[in-house]
């Protein structure tokens, strides 16, 4: 506001001492709707013998109102951009890996709100007339890519991103949704994310964000989601999830789990880093030890704090509480150890870990229906795409053996224009059978692609019987041919058909927990008890296309020409001659001596009468020739003129 | 002769019926010969299908074609019997377009073999000319579009180009027996299925103004000098009505009015069809500018596609102007030279289309050969036809092996297939350069043989 520059009298310098005191009682004044900032971090043990770690970080501005421009922790870039692009929900996730949804997952939160497509996803929601979304949706693209180091700027054209209805999240025309599947992930797009927090990495829970470890791992996923209402103000949640394989003490790298123990970790072998203490700006500060339900079954958790040593594993510290959480059917589900950070310090820094004594094998709860993408055919002129789903019989479980029940897919695909999708070849096989259309699809809205303008959006809902084993849908395309300057570098590497939504709307992946007191106040909770559908991602597909001869533009031009010029000039010829006087002509050289003949025979010494009819043919013709001279140098003229004046 | 004909005819009706009903599917439909962007019959399903869920059929650059065939075939594709290939309607369809195209191709050379009698025979020079084929013009046009290989694969192949050829062939009946509104229907249909017969206007213009195929007027005049000069008496009233060729301007138009008649009932029909998905205007933009912008660059056996996907964006714009102005630039020219000949006439637009089109298949190529037995005639002393018969047997035999190397098995580039092109589009220039010029000398062989 007031930039500090050598005071020239008191008389100056006072009336900004009041400002300041005043500004000072009026954010005290607002101090109930003041900004917060929590950090927090779950730590869960996978069946595969890897480990998750989940950091989540909540700014958060009360409405614009209450406080003018000024922010004390909350990031002023991304105020700016959400007040500039009237942003009422974004997400952006940098994403390296894959999720694997049967060994970690598909129906907790943790897979369904931080499982993402490997590259960059952006999808935003806009509060504004829909005329008016696509030229900020391009603005908003350029901005994030220049504060996040991430060329996010190729969503700007029309060809990468759409407008889903209800396939990827309700809504009225506003969202537009991109991804880039092909961005890499690294530190160069960490740094500009912890750059929006208070504390950035040098304190708090940030500071375990040891860069060699954490990008070590198999799956690093790093989030920014912002929600923004007149009501609520801004929530500005960070998450970064990685899955880490930890250094085991053995230096085994054993990636099944028969039969042998898992390994033993903590904080320090997965980040090479302890936790001292919390950031001093935040208001809450809290690592979680997530027991899963496989886990809890087996070790039968009574409820107690002190199940932190049980016979199967012991945790490194004793949690100060223990969260039992259920899902959506009131099911117990999982455990959650609470440890709260700020009791910890740099003298005493918390080293969380888990050490197992008995070797433990459980599995996580899958999603009803594993859902994956490949591609069908070969050569680079069509192909097919095929989306199987296989059952994990989830529902048995859940509903019992009702086989006359069904369950509700929405698949939510992208596809580039230079994959030219035959919507009506949609097939759907249900194990092994073909199914009609009609018996399986309850709902499909498509927006074909349109050549170099629009990507082809594909949202479906299914609904397929409980008893279905396999189910496969495919879909026939054709490969396009692009011009010379609209492939990449690497044009023989192919082109990538981002990851295809499927969601289980009749699933929820929430968590509740009843025992919680609001008063906790954590946010990483809040977001598992959101209700969220069940959703995965499937593959991304590589689909490598025909290149021409990107060293041919000259030959080509010049070959196509010559054909065409070959094809004019000899068609013309042909209507031009007149043979009859061709003849004549000819017949008239054969009487006549010509010039050269007269020349050889004056040089042979011979005589020749020159005849007069011969001289007056050349005066004539040279008149001629000088006409024709004159007549182009004047026309060139004319156009040289008329050329300039234009 | 007439008697071998029909056997002909029938086996080439069977043979198609073979191979649409017993062979299976070929994977003609995705062949580049066969179908391109315009007549492929797999995007006019597509189509239909956005038209059933009420999107516009041309949203989704699939779709090319007229709204009219979406309707009259669209319901056809979406019936899947189980056993044949999927479009086996539809070929069905095009088996019998292509029996009534040969037929009225058959129809026609009689007419212009009438015509060709009538005027020999006023010259005198019945016995002077004598026929080298024995066999009628037109059964031999009949038969080589009956039996051309490339007109058999576009049949079997699942695309609409016999459609767009019956039409042609439709208006060049019609004008030639001076059926006015079936030459005006040919033409309103041909130009709304593939804009480019619209310059066949000239040649339909012609013949129904002038009448016929004839040996040059100048002909008649000097005979009829001979004539005078030998004796004036009875002969004299016949040559100089000959000569006397005025141009009838009555069914031109009455050709005119038909033509207005048609175009209005197309595009009603297009828009009524058309009426709550998109429009007249997304549909002209969608059929004609996809022509003339040459959009889709898929190869196909011409040179366009790899022209347009090599050349500078900043030039595009040029070279299309250049290489659509190119068929216009010749229409004039050709039209002075030969236009006491106007089926000839047609047959050389046919083919220039064929050649410099920006979607070229088998199809178009098929419709010009079969076109060119009508004057076998008087091509009978065409040079080159070797070198042409064994040039086009090599390009259709080399263009699918280099496709397969490039496309399927990556061995090959797309140099090797755009050669095939080059090669082609060569071929076809020579053969449409021939065939003028020896018709050219044709004529002249007429006027000496008069004057001598």
């Amino acid at each position: 506001m007031a930039p500090p520059r050598p005071p020239t009298g008191p008389i100056l310098f006072l009336p900004l001492v009041f400002l300041f005191l005043f500004t000072t009682a009026a954010a005290s004044a607002a101090a109930p709707e003041d900004e917060k900032f929590t950090e927090e971090l779950l730590l869960r043990p996978l069946p595969d013998r890897k480990a998750l770690a989940h950091f989540h970080f909540r700014s958060s501005a009360p409405p614009a109102a209450s406080v003018g421009r000024h922010h004390h922790l909350f990031p002023k870039a991304i105020s700016q951009l959400v007040k500039k692009y009237h942003i009422s929900e974004l997400e952006l996730s940098f994403t390296q890996g894959r999720w694997n949804y049967e060994q970690w997952g598909g129906f907790d939160p943790m897979s369904t709100n931080n499982a993402k497509p490997p590259g960059v996803e952006l999808w935003a929601v806009f509060d504004l007339p829909l005329s008016e979304i696509d030229a900020t949706w391009k603005n908003l693209t350029h901005t994030l890519s220049g504060l996040f180091c991430a060329s996010i700027n190729f969503l700007e054209s029309s060809t990468a991103f759409s407008a889903p209805r209800w396939g990827f999240k309700l809504n009225e025309g506003n969202l537009r949704y991109g991804a880039l599947p092909r961005e890499a992930v690294c530190t160069e797009n960490l740094t500009p994310w912890l750059k929006l927090l208070p504390c950035r990495d040098k304190a708090g829970i940030a500071s375990l964000l040891y860069r060699p470890s954490i990008y070590k791992g198999y799956y690093h996923s790093q989030k920014l989601k912002l929600r923004s209402s007149q009501s609520l103000g801004i929530i500005l949640d960070q998450t970064l999830t990685v899955v880490l394989q930890p250094n085991n003490v053995h230096g085994e790298q054993l990636h099944s789990n028969h039969g042998q123990l898992q390994p033993n970790w903590s904080m320090r072998h997965l980040f090479n880093r302890k936790l001292s203490g919390k950031c001093l700006v935040s208001k809450s500060s809290r690592v979680f030890i997530e027991v899963d339900k496989g886990i809890a079954d087996e070790v039968n958790i009574s409820g107690s704090v002190h199940s932190w040593s049980n016979e199967f594993f012991v945790l490194s510290n004793s949690p100060d509480k223990l969260i039992k959480g259920q899902n959506h059917l009131e099911m117990q589900s999982s455990f959650l150890y609470v440890y709260d950070a700020s009791n910890y310090s740099e003298e005493q820094p918390l080293d969380l870990g888990i050490t197992w004594k008995l070797p433990l094998i459980w599995t996580c709860t899958p999603s009803p229906f594993h859902a994956s993408r490949f591609l069908m055919g070969s050569g680079n002129e069509r192909g097919s795409i095929a989306l199987s789903f296989m059952s994990t019989n989830l529902h048995k479980k859940i509903s019992g053996s009702a086989n006359d029940c069904s369950i509700k897919a929405v698949i939510f695909q992208v596809v580039p224009w230079y994959v030219k999708v035959y919507y009506h070849s949609l097939e759907i096989f249900i194990d092994g059978s073909r199914k009609t259309v009609s018996e399986v699809v309850d709902k499909i809205h498509v927006i074909p692609s349109e050549d170099k303008l629009l990507p082809g959006t594909l949202e479906m809902l299914l609904r397929f019987p409980c008893s279905m084993q396999s189910g496969t849908l495919t879909l026939d395309f054709d490969k396009g041919f692009l011009h010379i300057d609209e492939y990449p570098p690497d044009a023989n590497q192919g082109f990538d058909i981002p990851s295809a939504l499927v969601s289980f709307p009749e699933f929820s992946s929430a968590r509740s927990y009843p025992e919680i007191d609001p008063v906790l106040g954590s946010p990483l909770l809040e977001n598992f008890q959101e209700d969220s559908v069940v959703k995965s991602y499937t593959e991304v597909l590589l689909v490598p296309l025909t290149t021409p001869d990107f060293s041919m533009p000259y030959n080509v031009i010049t070959f196509t020409c010559t054909v065409l010029a070959l094809y004019f000039g000899s068609l013309l010829n042909a209507l031009r001659r007149r043979i009859g006087e061709e003849e004549r002509e000819l017949k008239k050289r054969a009487t006549r001596h010509g010039l050269i003949s007269r020349l050889l025979a004056k040089l042979r010494g011979q005589k020749v009468d020159p005849s007069e009819s011969g001289s007056s043919f050349e005066s004539t013709g040279s008149k001629k020739l000088l006409f024709k001279v004159v007549f182009v140098a004047v026309a060139a003229v004319l156009f040289h003129y008329f050329s300039n004046n234009s | 002769m007439a008697i071998r004909y029909w056997p002909m005819a029938g086996a080439a009706v069977g043979f198609r019926l073979v191979l649409v009903l017993f062979g299976g599917d070929l994977h003609l439909a995705s062949r580049p010969e066969v179908s391109t962007p315009l007549t492929s019959l797999r995007r006019l399903a597509e189509g239909y299908w956005l038209k059933q869920a009420s999107v516009s059929p041309y949203s989704g650059s699939m779709y090319h074609g007229s709204p009219l065939l979406l309707s009259v075939l669209g319901p056809l594709t979406s019936s899947r019997p189980d056993g044949h290939h999927a479009h086996i309607y539809c070929s069905l369809i095009f088996v019998a377009v292509d029996f009534l195209a040969a037929m009225l191709i058959r129809a026609t050379g009689h007419e212009l073999e009438m015509a060709r009698n009538r005027s020999l025979k006023s010259l005198d020079l019945t016995k002077a000319v004598k026929d080298t084929v024995n066999v009628s013009a037109g059964d031999v046009a009949s038969l080589i579009y009956l039996w051309n290989p490339w007109a058999i694969v576009t049949c079997v192949g699942s695309c609409t180009s016999p459609i767009e050829n019956l039409m042609v062939v439709i208006m060049i009946y019609g004008s030639c027996s001076r059926l006015a509104p079936l030459a005006a229907f040919g033409y309103v249909m041909a130009t709304h299925l593939s804009l480019y017969p619209a310059i066949l206007i000239v040649p339909v213009i012609l013949l129904l103004g002038y009448g016929l195929d004839a040996p040059p007027p100048k002909v008649f005049v000097i005979k009829g000098s001979i004539a005078r000069k030998s004796d004036v008496s009875d002969n004299d009233k016949t040559s100089r009505q000959r000569v006397v060729q005025q141009f009838s301007w009555k069914p031109v138009l009455h050709f005119i009015f038909w033509l207005f008649i048609w175009s209005c009932h197309v595009l009603l029909l297009s828009s009524v069809i058309l009426k709550k998905v998109g429009g007249l205007h997304e549909m002209f933009e969608k059929t004609y500018g996809f022509i003339l912008t040459v959009k889709d660059l898929s190869p196909n056996i011409g040179v366009l596609w790899y022209f347009f996907a090599e050349v500078f964006d900043f030039f595009r714009n040029f070279f299309l102007m250049v290489f659509n102005m190119n068929i216009i630039f010749m229409v004039l020219p050709l039209a002075i030279r030969l236009k006491h000949r106007p089926c000839f006439l047609a047959f050389v637009y046919t083919a220039i289309v064929a050649i410099l089109k920006s979607y070229p298949s088998a199809g178009d190529s098929a419709l010009y050969l079969g076109l060119l037995g009508l004057f076998v005639n008087e091509l009978a002393e065409m040079q080159f036809t070797f070198f042409l018969f064994f040039g086009y047997i090599g390009v259709s035999l080399l263009s699918p092996v280099m496709h397969n190397l490039w496309i399927w098995r990556g061995t090959g580039n797309a140099n090797f297939y755009f050669a095939t092109g080059l090669a082609y589009t060569c071929l076809q220039t020579v053969l449409l350069v021939e065939s003028v010029s020896s018709m050219i000398k044709h004529d002249r062989k007429l006027r000496l043989l008069v004057t001598s």
